[in-house]
């Protein structure tokens, strides 16, 4: 059995009903889906029993009817990764935080604060990152408009105020 | 003195990029930092949803300017492992080759940007000096000195003349006997190990708690190279060793830089040797979907991508995992307690390239 | 031993060109028949203030046009060629040099790089922060130009190419460049910034502390040589060394090699150059002190830091190398006068500009020292040394052994 498959195998056995989805993604690598309410367990048990120390990446995406937050874990001592998705409601954008397992969770929280609008709950220091402080939107959301979408004014239109 | 917070940067000679730095001192010592980054926000990630999947490459290669080519190639590996393609073996190999080259003349626009900074004025001059000699490498190779755009999703972009093996073999030939004459420059000088041993100590349990990767992860004793934890490309067929430091200071990092420079030199004309004769560059499907990520051994340390697709002909997501990024968290607790001359020596030795921050 | 160029000195010969000005005045004078205003023009008070006058005139313009503007151009071209690169080349190319286009103006061996840097400075705003202490301000860089030109009053270039004879011109060199770090305080501090302030007090602490090793060292040349007089003191070191051809300068004496080298590095240290270079460490602190100036007064404060060098370097030329003393080749004959081929002023100035060379061939090589580094050198490694010197001076004074 590869390695992903044993880590696979061991969170089916630990947590049976939480993983909505689980796959191996290529040899090495194992990827699940769950609901954000368990992620604190998961990432918990996958740093302690199953030896995942690093954490790579905090990643969010938009799809239009939920938003998922990705995570990427290393283990350095065989060089496998694992991928959770965590899934969160359109109209509740929270999360728990991760800092207390893993101190390199701050800025790629923050920065997915900063440009998804999701709130990390916990977090000992949520605030803009890469933006400015008192900006007002979330440039990454799928409505905040595209660099195609938005119109070209003109300065004779700005000064005369015209369409 | 009371204690106050003092801004180094935005604008400031020599802080490597375009951030600022706010360190709360009390006299001379340090209590604690700040970095304010985002000054150079350019929304690459955002911009990537619209393009075609080969016209981001083009963003990315801007990501961390000094080291082009290993952000395009943590792409374009993302991209391939999406479609789920393969790409044939003459492109791997050449792709390790420019990967290679790439990484030598970042290290040394550090080691320009580092010697600088310590007051060593001279090694600027040195170390730009012989990195014009890999960015001519470089344009032999793709056309152009920085931002090559020489990776393709499906290879690379074009093959490398026939004396291209004869070029390599004299530029490193020259390097290794200038870098012997640096590497003596820097160790035998009492004032740089007086400004570098002993500072920004990050031990090996912090460095991974931090997610600290790269250079600065091996510095602190911590056997980690992604080239060979997690091999991609043909990094497992060619015969080198990660360089790896125990004390977990400043002069251990540069030191672990100074040996990467000639592991680099070692792999670049042993991909030589090996590469096969064939097709460098084969066509990928146009659209996609899926997700999918890779993590790549980039000169600053573990960059990945993840980028996920919904059937169109351009990514729905692109992720971009800076290294420096999350090193910037650690910085507040390499530098408490140090003095304030002391900031510079971290901060040039942690080799940071903002580009890659601010995305 | 080398005999001088100018005879009988430099106040004679002013004495002379002053008594030709004045002869002419009054001949314009007695022609326009106004006999009493001529014959003022030469009474004894007024030549003595116009030869004075103009004895000041070559001396400043000495020190700070053709040695200042010397100093630069050595500094410029030794670490351009160091870092392996050709370093300033505006100059005026010969016409008919091959490479020769009209307007071409990087052919030549660049004396003119300096004097253009100094009329760009000359163009700029001189701008004075709102908040700034305005009489401060602009006193920082009138006493560091005014104390540097001081010295040059006292020291001496050879036997006979000086201002004046002052019997404790050592002592006077010494006070006139321990003004610097009071400037530099009175630069950082009235400039009201944060940055300034800390600049200003780090070079004020790193100066004063290495002015006591400087002073010390000097203290063991004393001893040896029993006075502070300079031309005493150069021609002490005329005799030959215990029965061989070489002269007594006195650093081959042991105790006095010892503070040759703590001189020399204490004098680095004065000079603010790298490795001791913090107060202006522009990777940390901007430009240090010199934040807030602009136009020619950064100008003078950046530009004298050379001349300083230039004067620190003759002071130790003449404490431990022998001043002026060289061999002379030959004489030659004029109008009577024997002028030798290699005077005193050839040997003074050839070891002053190798002393300045090593200075900045150190400065180029070498990373630079943490404030708190530099004053634990100073304290902890440089005072001790040094009171070994005096001590091991007056072992020697006492045993009469050199």
């Amino acid at each position: 059995m590869g390695v992903e498959e044993q880590v696979l195998a061991r969170l089916k056995e630990r947590f049976p009903k939480l993983l909505l989805e689980s796959a191996s993604v290529r040899p090495g690598v194992g990827r699940i889906k769950i609901d954000r309410k368990d992620l604190v367990e998961i990432c918990f048990y996958l740093k302690e029993e199953l030896g995942y120390e690093h954490l790579s990446c905090i990643s969010a995406v938009d799809w239009k009817d939920r938003y998922e937050c990705v995570y990427h874990f290393t283990r350095y001592s065989d060089g496998s990764m694992f991928q959770v998705n965590a899934i969160i409601p359109h109209d509740d954008p929270h999360i728990e935080s991760l800092c207390k397992f893993w101190r390199s969770a701050t800025y790629p929280e923050r920065e997915s604060y900063d440009l998804m609008g999701i709130v990390f709950d916990h977090q000992p220091d949520l605030r803009r990152i890469l933006l400015p402080p008192d900006y007002r939107f979330f440039p990454l959301r799928k409505d905040f408009p595209q660099e195609v979408d938005r119109q070209y004014i003109s300065r004779r239109k700005l000064k005369t105020g015209g369409a | 003195m009371a204690e106050f917070w003092v801004n180094m940067g935005p604008q400031h000679p020599m802080t490597h990029g375009l951030w600022n730095l706010r360190i709360k001192v009390d006299g001379e010592t340090i209590i604690d930092a700040e970095p304010i980054i985002g000054y150079l926000h350019r929304g690459v990630e955002k911009i990537s949803e619209v393009r075609e999947f080969q016209k981001v490459i083009v963003l990315t290669d801007r990501l961390c300017y000094v080291s082009s080519i290993t952000w395009s190639h943590a792409y374009c590996l993302a991209v391939e492992e999406l479609m789920g393609i393969e790409i044939p073996e003459r492109g791997k190999y050449l792709r390790v080759i420019s990967l290679e080259i790439q990484r030598i003349a970042s290290h040394l626009m550090w080691l320009a940007a580092f010697g600088a900074d310590i007051g060593l004025l001279t090694m600027l001059l040195y170390a730009l000096r012989e990195r014009e000699l890999f960015l001519d490498l470089i344009e032999i190779m793709a056309g152009l000195r920085l931002n090559s755009n020489y990776t393709r999703v499906g290879g690379v972009r074009n093959d490398v003349p026939a004396d291209f093996e004869k070029s390599c073999q004299r530029v490193i030939a020259h390097f290794l006997k200038k870098l012997d004459e640096y590497q003596d420059l820097m160790e035998n000088s009492k004032t740089f190990l007086m400004r570098t041993q002993g500072i920004g100590k990050l031990s090996k349990e912090d460095a991974i708690n931090w997610g600290v990767t790269g250079p600065n992860l091996r510095g602190s004793g911590a056997d980690v190279d992604l080239r060979r934890t997690i091999p991609y490309e043909v990094y497992d067929q060619i015969d080198w060793e990660p360089a790896i430091e125990k004390d977990c200071d400043c002069y251990a990092r540069s030191i672990v830089r100074m040996r990467e420079m000639r592991e680099s030199c070692r792999i670049v004309l042993d991909a030589l040797k090996k590469m096969p004769p064939g097709p460098y560059r084969m066509k990928p499907p146009r659209r996609a979907e899926g997700e999918a990520f890779r993590v790549t051994e980039d000169s600053r340390g573990e960059a990945l991508f993840y980028v996920a697709a919904d059937g169109d002909d351009r990514p729905y997501r692109v992720k971009i995992r800076s290294p420096i990024f999350c090193t910037l968290a650690a910085v507040p607790q390499m530098m408490r307690g140090h003095k304030v001359a002391d900031v510079v020596s971290i901060m040039g030795s942690i080799d940071i390239c903002v580009g890659e921050i601010d995305k | 031993m080398s005999g001088s160029l100018l005879t009988p000195n430099l106040v004679g010969l002013c004495r002379s060109l002053t008594e030709i000005l004045l002869g002419i005045v009054k001949a314009i004078f007695d022609a326009l028949s106004l006999p009493g205003v001529g014959s003022w023009f030469v009474s004894p008070g007024v030549v003595v203030f116009f030869t004075y006058l103009i004895a000041t005139l070559v001396m400043v313009m000495w020190a700070a046009l053709v040695n200042l503007l010397s100093v630069m151009w050595v500094e410029r071209k030794l670490y351009s060629r160091i870092q392996d690169r050709r370093g300033i080349m505006l100059g005026v190319p010969w016409p008919w040099s091959k490479k020769y286009k009209r307007g071409m103006t990087n052919l030549g061996w660049g004396f003119l790089q300096n004097i253009a840097d100094g009329v760009k400075l000359l163009q700029k705003e001189n701008i004075t922060p709102a908040s700034a202490d305005k009489l401060l301000f602009h006193a920082a860089p009138a006493i560091i130009v005014s104390s540097t030109i001081m010295v040059f009053a006292v020291l001496p270039f050879s036997e006979n190419f000086y201002y004046t004879k002052v019997a404790l011109g050592v002592l006077f060199v010494l006070a006139a460049l321990s003004l610097g770090p009071f400037a530099i305080i009175l630069a950082g501090y009235s400039s009201n910034n944060k940055y300034t302030l800390i600049g200003g007090l780090r070079a004020a602490a790193m100066m004063l502390s290495y002015e006591i090793p400087l002073i010390l060292c000097v203290v063991a040349v004393v001893l040896l040589s029993g006075t502070l007089d300079p031309f005493q003191m150069v021609a002490v070191q005329e005799r030959p060394l215990m029965g061989t051809i070489v002269p007594s300068w006195n650093v081959f004496s042991p105790p006095q090699m010892l503070g040759f080298v703590i001189f020399f590095i204490a004098l680095v240290a004065e000079l603010e150059r790298i490795p001791f270079d913090i107060p202006e460490a522009d990777a940390e602190l901007v430009e240090g002190w010199t934040t807030e100036y602009g136009g020619m007064r950064f100008g003078f404060l950046f530009g004298f830091k050379w001349l300083r060098a230039f004067a620190g370097a003759g002071l130790l030329v003449i404490l431990y190398l022998g001043g002026w003393n060289g061999p002379v080749f030959a004489t030659v004959s004029v109008l009577g006068y024997p002028i030798p081929i290699l005077p005193q002023e050839f040997w003074f100035l050839l070891k002053t500009y190798l002393v300045v060379m090593v200075i900045i061939w150190i400065s180029w090589s070498i990373p630079r020292v943490r404030a708190d580094q530099v004053l634990k050198i100073g304290w902890n490694r440089l005072i001790p040394l040094a009171l070994l010197t005096i001590l091991g001076a007056a072992v020697f004074k006492t045993m009469g052994w050199f």
